[in-house]
């Protein structure tokens, strides 16, 4: 409460004076930090944005062509639908669960466009913290996204963990989540990466996510994934929705949030999905306008640029074909530093156990570095990425990669 | 299996959107929209701006453009080109560098971030009790996004007089007098949405004196700057007035209808403090909830406007577009004006010609409202709202008669 010894709006005084200031993100703040560096050799493994081997951003040619056809279409600039853009929403849920899914046939799912991945978690978020009221837990694998966190608790959700990295191993502590998941009182919601675990790169293989959908039904979770690099895993759209499906055959009723910022590049256009599998149309349609309601107050309507490109790469047969060739040559980069960067440490002469970073797959590698040796990465080498040792794989070329070898086996022989 | 949402109750249909659907299915080639608020020329048709047609092919020429992520807080060069407009270039608020601003999705995000705020930071920490006030009537999204910002108690300070049809000015100073103090007060800048009646100068004076002895915070919402009068200074004079007399506010700028730029939701939260220590703070914290919001904005309207704003050819070019608009909105005022006074139309009409802005509160009531759509065809909202930029050469007779058979037959 302002007493009335703090007299605001009066010359000197500020309604702000209490305002704390807020921490840098620790994401973002990295690149801000790369930014600033005067070193010429300095490397930015921070932010998860794709670059080519040159370092530099890479707008799809896909992507152009489909600006191109936009252009001269000479389309209005009119308000979209709450929910966004037909054409960009059906084309969303089908890349998601495949073309002859039969959520889709039936018209149970419900699917908006939403503000990228965050806008599409926030908005699950709020609708989970509205209307799932048995349960206000959410329990996110250990570790995921850093933003996970505050955007579920900002919702008014509460945040656990389940088991997932394995530190010893660098991989994927299978039991260790078993019994985690084992344990999840019933109705909870369970957070789960559809593919390239961010930040790990650490994924569960067929037989496990299987095991995994099997446990989950037992207990009876709600099961939300984040897709946000679909194609980008492996290359392959169809494997990386595997997880997505099965547990869709499987009977799971999913809620699903899609971000097309890596996969298409088309980050700062701010493209997204997010989906709700109910148990019928009807239902679809209830959920739909609850899903509006929630929406509406935040931005009314969500902005029209990166879906229209969206939708004509989804649905033009040549730009589709064209797009699935880009990803896996964004993924196959990727792949190819992972594999150069380990053959590149054993020059160095490191006797430690890359393995893992052949192992994990997508955008980022979980190195195992700690705090201190990734500060010596950044002080000494100009070398910067998240304090929890995770590198983005697509910051690394053929050009850094050997630099790269050289700071990381500095700091750990 | 039963399901998770088997309790999710059906929720009613915005209904500026349900009268645009159903304005869509009507047969009736006489089928006349006055619901939502966006530009239409002449043959009405949605109107692309000639400079905005002019930058889009700027941005597409230009091979150093990507679609990497903007900064949290959005593009700078958009951030503060918007908020010289509002503001002015030579306001001395920016030259004390207590002038900042957020990029947010459209005047509605601009709101929802400045609310979103309010509630975590103003008048203690987490204050939900906070009385917020927006004018009777309002915008109808007002209320849910304070209330979904989780302000608890949202309610309505007088202000448009149904009888007089006009400004209900006692009522309004009469609300301000008797706010708790440090109440937050939703003011439209210009244009005012419904009603299209703005407070005159001395009026606006009068709310800011109230105001000010009673600590109540200031939360301009912008969105029709330079298409009430045509002018930009004209139409921001109420936010440069304010902030000349001192108040830390903020002013929710949407560029949805002055760029024609509705769907690629362009807008900016202008953040007036009161010194750069306190407003590095605020904006600190403004972007900790962009990033659980949406994390980053749009790029593309950002572009698009801060390549208008600040390049003077283009600037020029933009006012007159907006000119333009504004222009054909005063024609088809007093052209509705005068059909109706020719007409005969029982009651006064003056009241087309005073409000200002898209919208006019024309005084009809709920059942001649319906009985204008179910049997004339003519869409307006149940509030007697209408869209004057619905109105055109071809279609205002049709409307002035309809106008005058409904209040002569429906009481």
């Amino acid at each position: 409460m302002i007493t009335e010894c703090h007299p605001c709006n009066i010359s000197g005084c500020s309604w702000w004076s209490e305002v704390q200031m807020g921490p840098p993100d620790p994401i973002l703040g990295v690149s801000e930090a790369y930014k600033r560096d005067t070193n010429p050799k300095k490397i930015n493994l921070g932010v998860g944005a794709y670059r080519d081997d040159q370092g530099k951003p890479y707008v799809l040619s896909c992507v152009r062509k489909a600006e191109a056809q936009i252009a001269a279409k000479k389309l209005d600039k009119e308000y979209l639908a709450i929910g966004g853009l037909g054409d960009f929403t059906k084309a969303c849920a089908k890349l998601a669960l495949g073309d002859d899914n039969e959520v889709i046939k039936s018209g149970r799912n419900i699917t908006v466009q939403t503000i990228s991945g965050t806008g599409s978690l926030r908005i699950g978020a709020n609708f989970l913290s509205r209307f799932h009221t048995e349960a206000r837990d959410v329990y996110l694998p250990k570790p995921s996204w850093g933003n996970h966190t505050p955007i579920f608790r900002d919702a008014g959700m509460q945040l656990k963990a389940y088991t997932y990295y394995d530190p010893k191993t660098c991989g994927f502590d299978f039991q260790g989540a078993l019994n985690d998941i084992s344990k999840i009182p019933e109705k909870s919601v369970i957070m789960l990466h559809a593919c390239a675990h961010n930040p790990t790169g650490v994924d569960p293989r067929p037989e496990q996510w299987k095991e995994i959908a099997d446990l989950v039904k037992k207990r009876n979770l709600l099961v939300f994934f984040d897709m946000a690099y679909q194609g980008f895993a492996s290359g392959d759209i169809d494997r990386d929705a595997w997880a997505v499906r099965y547990f869709i055959e499987q009977g799971h009723n999913i809620v699903l949030s899609q971000s097309f910022a890596k996969n298409m590049g088309l980050y700062g256009e701010r493209v997204g999905g997010f989906t709700v599998v109910c148990k019928d149309a009807e239902e679809a349609k209830r959920v739909e306008s609850q899903l509006k309601i929630l929406i509406r107050p935040i931005y009314s309507n969500p902005p029209m640029n990166g879906a229209r490109i969206a939708a004509t790469i989804l649905n033009t047969p040549d730009l589709y074909k064209e797009w699935l060739g880009e990803v896996h040559g964004m993924a196959n980069r990727i792949i190819t530093m992972r594999e150069l960067l380990v053959a590149n440490l054993k020059k160095e002469g490191s006797t430690r156990n890359w393995k893992h970073v052949i192992d994990q797959i997508g955008m980022f590698c979980f190195t195992g570095l700690k705090p201190e040796q990734v500060e010596r990465l950044t002080k000494e080498f100009s070398i910067y990425m998240t304090k929890d040792g995770r590198i983005s794989m697509a910051g690394v070329t053929s050009g850094n990669v050997g630099y790269l070898a050289q700071g990381i086996h500095a700091v750990t022989k | 299996i039963m399901s998770l949402f088997g309790e999710v109750p059906q929720a009613t249909p915005v209904a500026v959107f349900k009268l645009s659907n159903d304005f869509k299915e009507d047969a009736n080639p006489k089928k006349v929209n006055l619901g939502v608020g966006a530009y239409r020329t002449d043959e009405g048709q949605p109107w692309v701006l000639p400079v905005v047609k002019k930058v889009e092919k700027i941005i597409v020429a230009d091979n150093s453009l990507n679609h990497e992520y903007l900064a949290i807080l959005g593009l700078p060069e958009f951030r503060s080109s918007a908020s010289k407009i509002a503001l002015g270039e030579d306001s001395p608020a920016i030259q004390e560098n207590r002038v900042g601003a957020v990029q947010c999705l459209g005047g509605t995000g601009a709101l929802k971030m400045g609310a979103e705020f309010l509630r975590r930071w103003y008048n203690g920490n987490d204050n939900t009790k906070t009385p917020v006030y927006v004018s009777a009537p309002t915008w109808e999204n007002h209320n849910a996004v304070f209330a979904n910002a989780g302000f608890e108690d949202v309610r309505p300070y007088k202000y448009w007089d149904a009888e007089k049809r006009g400004l209900d000015l006692d009522g309004f100073l009469g609300d301000l007098e008797s706010a708790p103090k440090h109440s937050i007060f939703v003011l439209h800048a210009c244009a005012h949405n419904p009603t299209g009646t703005d407070p005159t100068h001395v009026e606006w004076m009068q709310v800011a004196e109230v105001m000010k002895r009673r600590k109540l915070f200031v939360f301009f919402d912008s969105a029709y700057q330079g298409f009430a009068s045509g002018c930009l200074d004209k139409d921001a004079w109420a936010v440069r007035y304010f902030v000349t007399q001192g108040f830390e506010m903020f002013c929710a700028q949407s560029f949805s209808k002055n760029f024609g730029l509705y769907n690629e939701r362009v807008g900016n939260l202008t953040i007036v403090a009161r010194d750069s220590d306190n407003l590095k703070r605020v904006l600190s914290q403004m972007e900790k909830i962009v990033r659980v919001t949406w994390s980053n904005p749009p790029s593309q309207g950002a572009r698009l406007v801060a390549i208008t704003l600040n390049t003077p050819e283009l600037f020029a070019e933009w006012k007159d577009n907006v000119k333009t608009m504004a222009d054909r909105v005063l024609l088809m005022r007093a052209s509705l004006q005068a059909k109706l006074q020719a007409l005969e139309t029982p009651g006064t009409w003056d009241h087309i010609t005073q409000q200002i802005g898209m919208f006019s509160f024309t005084g009809l009531n709920p059942k001649q409202v319906e009985y204008m759509i179910k049997e004339r065809s003519i869409y307006l909202m149940a509030s007697g709202r209408i869209n004057m930029c619905g109105l055109t050469t071809k279609n205002i007779d049709y409307v002035a008669e309809s106008i005058h058979e409904t209040v002569v037959n429906v009481q």
